[in-house]
């Protein structure tokens, strides 16, 4: 075989070898379509058809405790919530850091919570937030902040690398969604209509220290520059979850950082009862999240909170927009959206009432 | 000559000394049986065979052998 | 940096690419380059050991070279003025001048092998020979591929001092030699005659060549990745508690440890052989279709070859041949007769054996390993003539293929019940826990031993793959084939690396019971 023939057939071999990885590695990705659903949320952002005026930022406390519908139905807010399961505060910052390229909102609302997270702590929780991103710089320099111990960069890109044990369990979900996915959320909102009362929460044990650590406050700091440079408003917020135990001595240092910096911080915890929330009907898993219930019922106070404090346009109002096409655009996406809503609310309520 | 092949047969019973000639490279004797054979040769010629001898080329039949003793009893 | 990783792709990658960009004549500096580099990533104080050893090796064996010569041109000066005076040099006269010239020829040999033998010896056996003397020290931190290219040198010095190489001049060449970079994990061990051959020459582009060689490494990679290290799962669940796993499963960790270690084993050489033979340079097998060896010598010639021949031409002759085991023969076979022959033979057997123990790990059951291995040896060459009356007596059962079946099983069975003193690591537990196969243990319960069944049906198929390829290579190995029918290569060598990378075991296992979301 002449040389010019060799290279080709190299060539030809690397790129079926690739074909085949390729395809191997949307087959082997978990697709979380019926089972944990938590892992589908990251992604779910870029399906959005419009900008958004408020963006949620954080954990589960965030994508779990807040209805996006309620925001749209009662103040004509449009809303997303980009969260996966115990996401840390760096992955929230590059989350956010990538969404602030793509549109300009006119608040971002991050949960604290994640503040007393400073080490990387689970593998899967780093997949569940990572493996949604689009590759790009702010996917990267997540990977790198979350990494453990046993991790390579190279997984991470090649996901194929970590998932290929799976061969085991590949099953039809993996075949059905290989190249595409079913929303499984509300504009990043996870609905939850099960009702399981709160009965006792444990004692919080007092801790050695309560301090945050630099790396945490680092961070903080860099989404709130990030917000200044953007003209966004910065909101500091802690959702109505009973646990993990939310400490008086963190919230003071959250109180006096938001004071030091003209910050608005709302512990929402404080106001249960205005909100209110009944732990008897509002929660699903005995008052770690709010239930779809008494997520509206947070919705609808936190809206008013909201729109009290800083100038935000009603969008089913034509005059927020400055062309009736695009008004019409974005209120045609979001009365859909507000079907979907209630629909996935009736099967799910039908599901329970059947159990 | 005669000396050699009764050792040899001594080692190796079921060989034919006179006609094989390929000792070594069909392993028809092991690494025990040519120590035993150097060993032998010692004690009843008088030579002792160094390491480095011990190739195929000198084992491989009785007659380079024989070629083999005599002239590490000439140097 | 160890064979399968990314890090060691990528880096055979680069250099494979450069190796037949650069003009042919510069292409081992290139090897050296990149042994160096290779070496460099286990830490630049090996780098000192190597070199150490490299730097004496040469020098040792140019000075002996030189001498050799040198004390020739005297001896022959001497020899001619002589003869003019008219007093010839006799023959007892030229033996000993000769063997004066050699003995100071051997301290040069001997002062570089205690070096380099001392070397290896401080590093490997300290914290052993000191357990014995009860001192606690947790030993030196081990230098990459030491027992190796030590082995390796000391061959190369070995030869020089019996004329059969010449020394090589040129100092970057023999550090070529040394560090070899394929070789530094786990041999071969070459020698010096043979490796020259092709280390220093050019290399040109060649399909076939390159082609055979990326379907070893290939190979080798599957072996290893796809089932030495998933039988390596269950393997450590049986010995970490083995009082838990007795009886059926000392059964079980024996034909387990048998495939594992092949697989991994052979599965480096391939990789090893293949990088070599990429670049155009051919290295010595390492094993042939050991697990058909029918009898304990004859394992021998097919498992770890380079290690067996080296212990076998720088251990066995030279002590076996040695002046002292030679006057110990002369005086027992006077004292005992017949019996008194066969002494030195054990004493010898026993003491290659001794050492080859030795030279596998500094630790009692490799000792007692490699004991038991001369034992074996020696019974059998004892019991040869009562197997040749029992073969008189039924003369159609050794031709016969059930017997040469039953002599295979029999030595895979015996060999790979001595190997396991390797994995229990304790002498006297090895023997209790070969005892309870007898005696009876613990159930075997397949599906508590870290493997799905999915995971022991890819294992069993591996295997089942591995004695397929045995029997494909008899003739040629499968791979030669192969190459030339190109689009079967590729199609194959794709197909392989695809399950490789599904079937491999690396990475973080996929636990999905991990993933569930959990608060408390």
């Amino acid at each position: 075989m002449s040389k010019g023939k060799t290279m080709l057939a190299i060539g030809a071999c690397v790129l079926v070898l690739a074909c085949l990885l390729w395809f191997l590695n949307a087959l082997f990705l978990p697709k979380y379509m019926s089972e944990i659903p938590e892992g589908a949320l990251i992604r779910e952002y870029y399906e959005e058809e419009t900008d958004h005026r408020i963006l949620f930022v954080g954990d589960c406390e965030i994508y779990e405790n807040f209805s996006p519908d309620t925001f749209w139905t009662e103040y004509g807010l449009t809303t997303y919530y980009r969260g996966s399961a115990q996401q840390l505060i760096w992955q929230s910052y590059y989350l956010l850091e990538e969404m602030l390229e793509h549109e300009t909102p006119d608040v971002v609302c991050f949960n604290v919570l994640s503040m007393k997270y400073d080490t990387p702590q689970n593998e899967a929780y780093n997949r569940m937030s990572i493996d949604g991103m689009k590759l790009s710089k702010h996917k990267l320099g997540s990977i790198k902040a979350s990494m453990t111990e046993e991790e390579t960069m190279l997984s991470y890109l090649v996901p194929l690398l970590r998932y290929h044990s799976r061969w085991s369990e590949i099953g039809r979900e993996d075949w059905e969604y290989l190249f595409r996915r079913d929303i499984v959320s509300d504009s990043g909102y996870l609905m939850n209509v099960h009702v399981k009362p709160v009965e006792t929460i444990p004692d919080a044990k007092p801790l050695a220290d309560y301090a945050f650590s630099d790396v945490c406050w680092d961070y903080l700091e860099r989404m709130r520059l990030l917000c200044v440079e953007k003209g966004v408003s910065f909101v500091l917020i802690k959702a109505p979850s009973l646990w993990p135990y939310w400490y008086d001595e963190w919230d003071d240092q959250i109180v006096r950082y938001a004071e030091e910096h003209g910050l608005a911080y709302v512990n929402l915890l404080d106001h249960v009862e205005e909100i209110g929330i009944d732990w008897n009907t509002d929660t699903y898993d005995g008052g770690l999240h709010l239930n779809v219930y008494g997520a509206e019922k947070a919705a609808k106070w936190f809206g008013a909170w909201l729109t009290e404090r800083f100038d935000l346009a009603d969008l089913r109002r034509a005059e927020s927009f400055s062309s009736p096409e695009e008004a019409e655009r974005v209120n045609r996406v979001w009365t859909e959206k507000h079907e979907a809503y209630e629909a996935r609310k009736a099967r799910l309520e039908a599901e329970y009432a059947s159990k | 000559m005669e000396d050699l092949l009764e050792i040899l047969n001594e080692i190796a019973p079921d060989v034919d000394f006179s006609a094989e000639k390929a000792l070594i490279d069909d392993k028809i004797l092991t690494s025990i049986d040519i120590i035993t054979l150097v060993a032998e040769i010692s004690d009843v010629f008088g030579v002792d065979v160094p390491p480095e001898e011990l190739v195929p080329e000198n084992f491989n039949s009785a007659d380079a052998l024989w070629a083999m003793i005599q002239r590490l009893d000439e140097e | 940096m160890s064979f399968a990783t990314a890090g060691f792709v990528a880096f055979f990658a680069a250099l494979f690419l450069l190796y037949y960009a650069i003009p042919k004549k510069h292409q081992w500096k290139l090897l050296l380059a990149g042994s160096l580099v290779f070496y460099w990533f286990a830490g630049w104080r090996c780098l000192v050991f190597i070199g150490v050893t490299a730097l004496s090796t040469w020098f040792a064996a140019r000075k002996i070279e030189t001498l050799a010569a040198s004390q020739t041109e005297a001896l022959k000066a001497e020899e001619a003025r002589r003869k003019e005076a008219g007093d010839p040099l006799t023959k007892e006269e030229r033996k000993a001048r000769k063997a004066a010239a050699k003995k100071v020829r051997w301290r040069w040999a001997l002062g570089c092998m205690l070096l380099n033998f001392g070397i290896l010896a401080v590093m490997k056996y300290t914290g052993f020979l000191l357990s014995i003397v009860g001192v606690s020290f947790r030993g030196f931190a081990a230098v990459m591929g030491i027992s190796f290219y030590t082995f390796q040198s000391m061959g190369y010095l070995i030869d020089v001092y019996w004329g059969k190489v010449p020394a090589e001049r040129n100092f970057a060449r023999f550090a070529l030699f040394v560090t070899f970079f394929p070789q530094l994990i786990q041999g071969p061990i070459s020698r010096y005659g043979d490796l020259a051959k092709s280390l220093y020459a050019e290399h040109g582009w060649n399909n076939r060549t390159i082609g055979r060689g990326a379907l070893r490494v290939i190979w080798g990679f599957a072996k290893k990745l796809i089932i030495a290290d998933r039988l390596a799962i269950p393997l450590k669940i049986l010995t970490q508690k083995p009082d838990l796993y007795t009886g059926w499963n000392v059964a079980l960790v024996i034909v387990l440890y048998a495939a594992e270690l092949y697989a991994d084993f052979t599965g480096g050489i391939d990789i090893t052989i293949g990088c070599a033979n990429m670049l155009g340079i051919d290295v010595a097998e390492n094993f042939n279709r050991p697990f058909f060896s029918k009898n304990t010598a004859e394992y021998w010639r097919r498992w770890h070859i380079t290690m067996g021949t080296w212990f076998r031409d720088y251990v066995f002759y030279p002590l076996s041949t040695a002046k002292g085991m030679l006057r110990l023969h002369k005086a027992c076979s006077a004292k005992f007769g017949g019996f008194g022959k066969k002494i030195t033979v054990y004493l010898t057997t026993l003491l290659l054996w001794f050492v080859t123990g030795v030279w596998h790990g500094a630790a009692w059951n490799f000792i007692v390993w490699g004991l038991l291995n001369g034992i074996v040896i020696l019974v059998s060459q004892e019991l040869e003539p009562l197997y040749a009356r029992f073969h008189g007596r039924f003369p159609r059962l050794k031709p016969s293929k059930a017997y040469g079946i039953f002599e295979i099983v029999r030595t895979f069975l015996l060999m790979s019940l001595i190997r396991v003193f390797d994995v229990y690591r304790d002498v006297p537990l090895t023997f209790r826990q070969i005892g309870t196969i007898v005696t009876g243990g613990t159930a075997v319960r397949f599906g508590e031993l870290g493997l799905s069944s999915a995971d022991w049906i890819i294992a069993g198929i591996g295997i089942a793959a591995l004695y397929a390829a045995s029997f494909l290579n008899v003739r040629e190995p499968a791979r030669d084939r192969l190459v030339r029918r190109p689009f079967l290569a590729w199609a194959g060598a794709t197909a392989l690396i695809v399950l490789i990378i599904v079937f491999g075991i690396y990475g973080i296992g996929y636990d999905s019971t991990a993933f569930i979301y959990n608060q408390f």
